[in-house]
């Protein structure tokens, strides 16, 4: 592969290691299903590992859930949903503040553990992850006790028992989001975090626990592919809400068609950034940083796609090239570290294929020189110059550092050419122009547009896709509506 | 040459923001921290700018510069001594034998507003008293009213009278009110022959920040890549502590990289600064805060 140093600002002054303590974490050796307000074995007793991404240890065991455990964690939420549902929205209220009040009080441990699991880096978990995940409950939590409000003269009624299913790349943070509403709305839930990042959601349902929330209200299963499927197929629930890949997406989506199931998809993506020649060029480049290489990439809204104009080319991608050599890769656990570990061998097999797709299709790599640890799923911060919107690595969404640019010389020619993609998620538009960024925002297909700035979530903006990238809303007041039916 | 002003960048103020708060998350600690303090005590320009500075004043602060805490091995001399014109003769022959340089604001510090002869002769007075270094203000009313022909001819007569003394340009960006005309006013200052470009006087506030900081290496920055010449940077006013100074340095670092680690390119000017670095360093070497008192006031 092509490496080669062209950074002339070359930092000299390394700073020590300063890893973050994980004295304070407690970790069991084996982790159990949350059931019905208890910890239970499942019922095949079987087990898999969870591994840390950053140097291939095994941290400890999880239990996989078949469709018996499945069965039995929606009848819990069955059984649990009467009286929940029939609490004053208040009193719902109390329980979800004490889970956004006690995630507060243990997000240190909680991102700490983010990072050892995920392999994302400290500075991330600590300071968006977890403090995301605790607003999110805080939020819905101020719902509860106002849904005539959110939506006036409609009676909104909660939907029954809710089968969730989330990804890898923000483990706690996707279980606040999918939790947080679906309690506040009235319902009961099973939700199922991913098999490489199970941790946060069982320590989390330490505290869902702790908070004294009625039994069964909440049930956790952990488990692959099959436990998710047993979810979506089981016939006593009411609703799915997923976060996943698109293609997976699709089976929900067909597995659920003609059923009585109400649906929500958020799915991949492959987020158009757009920096027109006016743009602040620095900031800019900072904004293409943040777009791409936030959490490796695992971002299904990352700006993959970078359309650059073609007065300020040059300038701009000679400028990303030597920021991206001041990027620190390495240990997830250091507080310094920019960029940490690939969350699965798996997905650092498909994205080294991507990187070999795109150099097979004439594309020009570019990679900064990093050392990487010894052990591990490590991937480089990369760039592909010279590429087309025919090309796989535009079309397709990788899921890691790898950044596909082009450039464009007019604003329809770039409007054209953002929502020439299957998925609808994100984009980024960088001008001065406050006018451009509104035109552009009305242009683009995608559920978020972020001007002069990138990757930044709140607890009360809605979330979500257009085309393959699926539909429904999170976060915000529009989140509140895919776990209620009106009367 | 005068620079095309045309075509700056723009800055966006919370982008730099955000990037300056990603500056100061960085972990600085165990030897990197050493290595670093030792660099800030080693950039510091101490300085004295009172109306009441007297020649003992400065003889200590002299006596300061060459022996900041002579219980503390291996530690580095500051780089210079920041004076009155009137006072640089003072201080030239208190600091010989040692390498610290005699820097003095000149051109009618610290508000600039004189005529052109009056700021000349205010700079040759100090350069003939033995000043290594001018620290000169731009007209920053002839900048605000669009005059930049004005305030780069003024830069570039100073430097002609500066002969083989270095020139540090203050933009006194508290007063300048955008960051694009903080950029604006370093192209100037580069273009008219500044060594250095420098924040403020420290007698207006806001002084130095890390946004404005970074916008000015963003220049210099440039101005290497477009000329291959170097220009030096003194963010001045307001950095007191260890902490504010390493975070200057890991910007510093991560911006312009290691060529630029060392006080003939980058300068504090600060006074305060030097007791909370040594006092940190004591730290480092004793593992005890000693109290304020161990450490000598001038």
């Amino acid at each position: 592969m092509a490496k080669k140093n062209n950074n002339i600002f070359k930092a000299s002054w390394t700073y020590d290691e300063a890893p973050e303590s994980t004295d304070h974490i407690q970790i069991k050796k084996q982790y159990e299903l949350y059931i019905d307000g208890e910890f239970t074995k499942p019922v095949k007793n079987n087990y898999f590992d969870t591994i840390n991404p950053s140097n291939g240890k095994k941290i400890a065991s999880i239990a996989e859930a078949s469709s018996e455990d499945v069965d039995k964690a929606v009848k819990a939420a069955r059984k649990a949903f009467k009286g929940w549902a029939a609490l004053t929205g208040k009193e719902r209220g109390k329980y979800i503040f004490r889970i956004a009040r006690l995630i507060q009080e243990r997000a240190r441990e909680f991102a700490v553990i983010e990072s050892l699991d995920g392999g994302k880096p400290i500075r991330e978990s600590r300071d968006i992850d977890i403090p995301l995940a605790a607003n999110h409950f805080f939020y819905y939590a101020g719902w509860a006790d106002k849904l005539e409000y959110a939506f006036p003269n409609r009676n909104p009624k909660p939907l029954g028992v809710v089968g969730q299913i989330i990804p890898w790349n923000f483990p706690l943070l996707m279980a606040a989001w999918k939790l947080a509403p679906a309690l506040a709305t009235g319902n009961t839930v099973v939700l199922k975090p991913a098999e490489t990042t199970s941790l946060t959601a069982l320590k989390l349902a330490e505290i869902i626990h702790e908070s004294g929330i009625p039994k069964g209200v909440v049930n956790i299963v952990t488990g692959a592919g099959e436990t998710g499927a047993s979810i979506v197929n089981n016939p006593d629930v009411n609703k799915i809400a997923f976060t996943g890949s698109t293609g997976v997406g699709k089976y929900i989506q067909k597995a659920t068609a003609g059923t009585n199931k109400k649906l929500t998809l958020e799915l991949g993506g492959k987020g158009a950034n757009i920096i027109f020649e006016d743009a602040a060029i620095d900031q800019a480049v900072e904004g293409i940083v943040n777009a791409i290489f936030f959490n490796q990439g695992h971002v299904c809204c990352a700006g993959s796609r970078l359309f650059v104009q073609e007065s300020v080319a040059d300038l701009v991608i000679e400028k990303l090239k030597r920021r991206m050599e001041t990027l620190i890769v390495g240990d997830p656990l250091d507080k310094n570290t920019d960029i940490g570990a690939i969350n699965s061998k798996k997905q650092l097999q498909t994205i080294e294929n991507y990187i070999k797709i795109g150099i097979n299709e004439g594309g020009e790599i570019y990679q900064p020189t990093c050392e990487f640890p010894k052990q591990g799923n490590w991937c480089a911060p990369t760039l592909f110059l010279n590429v087309s919107q025919s090309h796989r690595i535009v079309q397709e969404e990788i899921f890691g550092p790898v950044l596909a640019v082009q450039t464009f010389r007019t604003i329809d020619e770039v409007i054209e050419k953002a929502n020439n993609t299957p998925y609808g998620l994100s984009a980024g538009v960088w001008t001065e122009k406050g006018s451009k960024i509104f035109h552009l925002t009305q242009k683009l297909n995608a559920g978020v547009v972020w001007g002069n700035t990138f990757n930044k979530f709140d607890a009360t903006s809605p979330f979500g896709g257009y085309k393959e990238s699926g539909f429904g809303r999170e976060g915000g007041l529009h989140g509140l509506k895919p776990y209620v039916k009106f009367e | 040459m005068f620079p095309n002003l045309n075509n700056l960048p723009v800055y966006d103020n919370t982008g730099v923001n955000e990037r300056v708060k990603r500056f100061c998350t960085r972990s600085i600690k165990k030897s990197s921290k050493t290595e670093g303090l030792k660099l800030a005590l080693s950039m510091i320009d101490l300085t004295t700018l009172e109306g009441k500075d007297t020649k003992g004043k400065v003889q200590q602060l002299c006596y300061k510069a060459m022996h900041p805490h002579d219980s503390l091995k291996n530690i580095p001399t500051v780089a210079a001594i920041c004076v009155y014109p009137s006072y640089v003769g003072v201080a030239k022959k208190a600091l010989q034998g040692s390498n610290i340089q005699v820097a003095s604001v000149a051109t009618a510090f610290p508000s600039g507003q004189s005529a052109l002869e009056v700021k000349l002769s205010d700079t040759k007075f100090a350069v003939d008293q033995g000043a290594d270094e001018i620290d000169m203000v731009i007209s920053r009313g002839e900048f605000l009213s669009g005059n930049y022909q004005f305030v780069f001819d003024e830069i570039a007569a100073v430097k002609e009278v500066c002969g083989k003394a270095h020139l540090k340009v203050i933009l006194e960006t508290g007063e300048l009110d955008t960051l694009e005309n903080v950029r604006k006013a370093s192209e100037i200052a580069m273009y008219a022959g500044a060594d250095f470009i420098k924040t403020s006087t420290g007698k207006i506030q806001p002084a130095a920040t890390m946004p404005v900081t970074y916008v000015m290496l963003d220049a210099i920055k440039d101005f290497y890549l477009k000329t291959g010449k170097m220009i030096g940077m003194k963010p001045a006013g307001g950095i007191s502590t260890s902490k504010i100074a390493l975070q200057y340095l890991v910007m510093l670092n991560e911006v312009l990289g290691e060529k630029w680690m060392n006080n003939n390119y980058f300068r504090f000017g600060a006074s305060s600064l030097a007791n909370d670095v040594l006092m940190q360093l004591v730290k480092a070497e004793t593992g005890i805060y000693q109290s304020i008192n161990y450490f000598s006031k001038d």
